[in-house]
């Protein structure tokens, strides 16, 4: 099975520590989440991963062979971000055709049919196309272009409801029907949350968690009740995070629950990836200032 | 099969149970295909290895069995034994959760024995 390794990234932007030691693991055929704040690091690291720009220090190989250089590994890599890499007077059509020609295995009528499916034209030129528009032809130039790497960075960005519906919907059929590598970076969380197989977090230039969602969510929930029985039940937990409104209290715990040792007049609920994600990247120091 | 979604439990879980809904209700018949993981993984929007994990314990259980190359299907007598299976936790999931919440709210026993007969007679 291919996979990308990332070995001890580094990337400084002006003195700024971008990235700072990050490796990580991309296995061909299962969906990950790319989890970050602004400035994270998350369109660096993909960036660098797919040639766009360099790092420091450290590297980043397909199935052992360096990415840098290698046109033979970057054909299996795709990565829709920010960036248009098209002339804006082109019309959507020819971009289509103009993909083929670099990414062989595109698949142009796939194309045509999804942007059908998402009401794109065209024959629109691509500087004509709105926010929400422009980010539906990058999606979907993504979704036809068949490498086993497909790298998505913030790929619903300004897409209303029902095209971000749509577009989950079409890349988890895309998915089922044949297994590629899909690396969605995003700030909608509770979106993607069930979408993803992984997780991967990163905090600061640095990669905090990277684990299954299953796995990771289970590592963590929430009691809530009064501020006091919350207090008395939580000092000798590990608590990540918590919020409180007048006299209650709802406090994130890192551990294993056991059902036994709540206490009845308190609540217990699962933790949920949005959750667990806002604590584990605020701080706990932060909200008590 | 309905699912709405909360975060209490796991999703492979709730489609678990979504389906043993569908075959206790009988809108999934005993012998009838059920959908496939493409079908349940793009309805739900979840990842098709979520989805797998869901039907795989109801494979374990006996109640869904594959076809190769054809489909999932309910297994013959799935629906007496599902029955069966949530009748056994009635008492936690429902009895449990019922009686912690009465005693929040202060109700006696006899109280709740009386609300019961009460429904019992509308």
């Amino acid at each position: 099975m291919s996979c990308i390794e990332v070995q001890n990234i580094t990337k400084c932007y002006k003195g700024t520590k971008a990235l700072e030691d990050v490796s990580l693991r991309f296995d061909e055929g299962k969906i990950y989440g790319l989890l970050g704040r602004n400035g994270a690091g998350k369109s660096t690291l993909l960036k660098i991963i797919s040639n766009r720009i360099f790092a420091d220090s450290g590297c980043a190989f397909l199935d052992g062979k360096r990415i840098t250089g290698n046109d033979k590994a970057l054909g299996r890599i795709f990565l829709m971000n920010e960036s248009n890499l098209y002339p804006q007077k082109m019309k959507v059509k020819n971009a289509f055709k103009l993909t083929k020609s670099f990414y062989p295995d595109f698949d142009q009528k796939y194309a045509e049919k999804l942007s059908e499916l998402f009401g794109l034209d065209v024959r629109k030129k691509i500087r004509a196309l709105s926010t929400g528009y422009g980010s539906i032809f990058k999606v979907i130039i993504a979704l036809s272009v068949n490498t086993p790497f497909v790298f998505l960075d913030e790929p619903v960005l300004g897409l209303d409801a029902n095209h971000r519906d749509l577009f989950y919907k079409t890349l988890i059929e895309k998915y089922a029907a044949d297994p590629f590598c899909c690396v969605v970076s995003t700030h909608i969380i509770e979106e993607v949350s069930s979408v993803i197989e992984d997780v991967v977090i990163i905090e600061k230039g640095k990669v905090i968690k990277n684990q299954s969602r299953d796995s990771l969510l289970e590592t963590g929930y929430t009691v809530s009740g009064a501020a006091s029985a919350i207090d008395s039940f939580a000092a000798d937990k590990n608590v990540i995070g918590f919020d409180s409104i007048g006299g209650l209290k709802t406090v994130y715990i890192s551990g294993k629950l056991n059902r036994s040792e709540i206490p009845p007049e308190l609540e217990v609920s699962a933790m949920d990836l949005q959750k667990l994600f806002v604590k584990l990247t605020s701080g706990y120091g932060e909200e008590e200032k | 099969m309905n699912i709405n979604f909360d975060n209490d439990k796991p999703i492979f879980q709730q489609i678990a149970e979504g389906i043993e809904d569908a075959v206790i209700t009988g809108a999934f018949q005993e012998e009838s295909q059920i959908p496939s993981i493409t079908e349940i993984s793009v309805q739900y929007k979840i990842n098709p290895a979520t989805a797998l994990k869901g039907i795989n314990i109801l494979v374990d259980e006996n109640v869904v069995y594959k076809k190769r190359g054809v489909g999932m299907f309910v297994a013959k007598g799935a629906r007496e034994k599902l029955r069966q299976k949530r009748r056994n936790a009635f008492f936690k999931s429902y009895i449990e959760t019922m009686l912690a919440e009465a005693d929040r709210l202060g109700f006696t026993r006899d109280e709740i024995i009386a609300m019961l007969k009460e429904d019992d007679e509308k």
